[in-house]
């Protein structure tokens, strides 16, 4: 089985070469610009979006702190709705039980090859499709952007627009060469207007969809009350997963369960704004167990720990947990604009890959004990965060947990190299961070956020201690 | 078999494994702490008339390539009708429960498909469309929540046909806000809901929103009761 980011350059590294790719480079700068710019103006629509954020935050934390209640309650409703609860205490526990329920779903024949899938980042991080195509299971990815990036053999560098990288004359290209060898080939003169490629899409993945026995997806929330999961996306390719197999699993990390269906009041307001800036998501699916005549007979959650619980004993960096993936923090993140999503060697780029990665790895390895110094701690994925995650606070303590782990050694190294990246990459890259940490100095001196109608924000929103420059000088401060 | 058993022992004991981890990990939190997450969002935002509310529901419909069509009781059968003849129909599932008078003016070269055991997403496939009803609308989000209940059916009738063809009784199934469609008890939260917001999108490439990839591309919303 092969591990997906395995041998990974680390940070810097990584990043170095990443912004060498001027086309990557201009795909990311248009694409986090667009995606700001859109969402700065929902969020701004609801005059009371600090408060939906302090709500987010405590339902979230409330939950974390209760979460083996939660995790009971929730087990013990999926399964009184005909649903069946695995754990699964790492990637490899959790690829295995996925591979024995698939091979199991046609009632032990042993005669299913392929499953289709729902973007998900849980099965992303467990390196799930590899370990499925070990045990001769296709795993067909049938979110747009997951295609482009599977059908162009490549791995994701955004959370929600995985194919942030790619145009659309490469994915017209990536169609035609590679959708024959996976099913139905794209249409003759396929061109490279979006519409076209989409309709590519639709014909290529609807004949999956009719044959498919077991589909696989994550969720966005689990409500323990009730036991429903629920699930947010755009292109309807979810809902074809979620509703016409006859199995389907959902990977699920311990940390998406929320207490109660009304608390969606809150996270369905957030979500959307906060990731496509939409009032709301195209399409949203919630479902309990199973239902008689409609949708899947089989329903399988397991539940996935893989780090999660070690991420939750430390009481700086357990706030990570609260986060639901909606990528605010990239678009906004100088570093991640520059270096793109590859340069962090998760499935979780960007400022949310600095803080989740190490702790839900630990950082043993080069790359994830250089991912805290992936950051110059400008704040703004900090001001970004729909649920007012400190990402600089935890960036600091995991500095300080990796200084420790190996004083003057491995660390030092990786803040070197760090530094070194910070002081050989593109001035255009100084210009972003300049202009962040810029926008910063305009604070009013009791560092509150000057956000108009936003008050209650700036109770969520006390910045921490930043160093007024790049982590260069942090360093310099901070080792001797 | 012997694997079963040694897999069953292990499945227990990752779960033990985990709750125990978990407890361990939060140490730290005094045994019984109760806390309430404050509430200090807006019910809703602004004051709006049931009127407004429908005018805005239309609005954000619209702004996500929803077409929002508006029709009183009398002429709801001449208005399914139109919209089937517009798209150039042939075929429409009928979810089970759905008023048999919004029906009446379908032309005889449109084939009514009602719901059966048998109906399945192969069959559905070749079918143009699909007339449900509802179970709430939001005006705040232009979003409409379907439950499986009456006139809507199991999930898969009004996710396989290429044109839906969505009721709404304004304005007596319009919430004005997110916050609303929870507290009004309407939704019942164990039923199967599929929340739609506008036709399928995607803007995966170069960030150009299209529209129309898995679900249906045409989304047509009839406003009922609002002539
Ligand atoms: S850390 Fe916050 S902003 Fe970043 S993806 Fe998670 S919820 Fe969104």
């Amino acid at each position: 089985m092969k591990d997906v980011y395995l041998g990974m350059p680390s940070f810097p590294e990584a990043a170095r070469t990443a912004t060498k790719d001027e086309r990557l480079r201009a795909n990311l700068t248009r694409a986090t610009h667009t995606i700001r710019d859109k969402r700065a103006k929902a969020v701004t629509e609801i005059e009371d979006w600090a408060e939906l954020v302090e709500a987010g935050k405590a339902i979230k934390d409330h939950t974390l702190r209760h979460l083996d209640e939660y995790l009971l309650q929730l087990e013990a409703k999926v399964t009184e709705a005909g649903g069946q609860v695995h754990w699964a205490r790492d990637a490899a526990e959790a690829n295995r039980i996925v591979a024995g329920l698939v091979k199991a779903a046609d009632g032990g024949g042993d005669q299913i090859r392929e499953v289709v899938k729902v973007k998900s980042m849980a099965t992303q991080e467990i390196g799930l499709n590899e370990a499925l195509a070990a045990e001769g299971v296709a795993a067909y990815e049938t979110d747009l952007a997951e295609l482009i990036v599977q059908l162009g053999d490549d791995l994701p560098s955004h959370i929600l627009v995985p194919a942030i990288h790619r145009n659309r004359t490469e994915i017209r290209d990536i169609f035609r060469a590679n959708m024959a060898r996976y099913g139905r080939p794209a249409p003759e003169g396929l061109t490279d207007a979006p519409a076209d490629l989409a309709e590519a899409a639709r014909l290529h993945l609807r004949e999956k969809f009719l044959r498919a026995k077991v589909a696989v997806s994550g969720a966005n929330f689990m409500i323990a009350e009730t036991g429903t999961l629920v699930v947010l996306e755009s292109e309807g390719n979810g809902r074809m997963c979620l509703t016409l197999p006859e199995t389907l699993i959902s990977v699920v990390g311990i940390e998406k369960v929320i207490p109660s269906f009304r608390d969606l009041e809150v996270f369905l307001q957030l979500l959307p704004r906060s990731s496509t800036a939409e009032r709301m998501n195209p399409y949203t699916t919630m479902w309990t167990g199973t239902a008689a005549g409609d949708g899947p007979r089989t329903f399988h959650l397991v539940l996935l720990d893989n780090g999660r619980t070690d991420t939750l004993a430390d009481t700086v960096g357990r706030q990570a947990l609260r986060c639901i993936r909606c990528s605010a923090c990239l678009n906004v993140c100088p570093v991640y604009e520059r270096a793109g999503g590859h340069a962090y060697g998760s499935a979780y780029p960007g400022p949310i890959g600095a803080i989740l990665s190490p702790q839900l790895r630990g950082t043993a390895s080069e790359i994830d004990a250089s991912l805290p110094y992936a950051s110059s701690l400008c704040g703004a994925c900090f001001e970004a965060c729909p649920v007012a995650i400190d990402i600089p606070e935890v960036l600091v303590h995991l500095r300080a947990r990796v200084a420790d782990a190996e004083p003057g050694h491995r660390a030092e190294r990786a803040a070197m190299q760090a530094a070194t990246y910070a002081m050989t990459h593109p001035a255009a890259y100084r210009a972003a961070e300049a202009a962040a940490i810029k926008a910063r100095r305009l604070l009013p001196p009791d560092r509150k956020l000057p956000l108009g109608p936003a008050k209650a924000w700036t109770e969520t929103r006390d910045l921490p201690e930043l160093p007024k420059q790049t982590f260069r000088q942090w360093w310099k401060e901070n080792h001797r | 078999m012997t694997e079963t058993t040694g897999s069953a022992r292990s499945a227990t004991s990752a779960r033990e494994e985990i709750l125990r981890r978990v407890r361990r990990a939060l140490a730290d939190v005094p045994r019984g702490e109760r806390s309430e997450v404050d509430r200090d969002y807006l019910a809703v935002h602004g004051a709006r008339s049931a009127g407004e509310n429908i005018d805005l529901l239309a609005e954000n419909l619209a702004e996500y390539r929803a077409h929002v069509h508006r029709s009183g009781e009398a002429e709801i059968a001449v208005t399914v009708a139109r919209l089937l003849a517009e798209r150039g129909s042939r075929s429409a599932a009928v979810p089970g429960g759905l008023p048999e008078d919004w029906l009446t003016r379908v032309p005889p070269e449109v084939t009514l498909i009602h719901d059966s055991p048998d109906l399945t997403a192969q069959r559905l496939d070749a079918v143009h469309s699909v007339i449900s009803g509802c179970a709430l609308a939001i005006a705040e989000t232009g979003t409409i929540v379907l439950d499986g209940g009456p006139g809507q059916g199991r999930r898969l009738l009004t996710l396989v046909p290429d044109h839906h063809i969505c009721v709404v009784r304004v304005p007596e199934q319009i919430v004005g806000s997110v916050p609303q469609a929870f507290a009004v008890g309407a939704l019942v939260p164990t039923r199967p809901q599929t929340w739609i917001a506008g036709p399928s999108a995607t803007s995966d490439i170069e960030l150009d929103r299209v529209e129309g990839v898995h679900g249906p591309r045409i989304l047509d919303v009839v406003l009922l009761g609002a002539a």
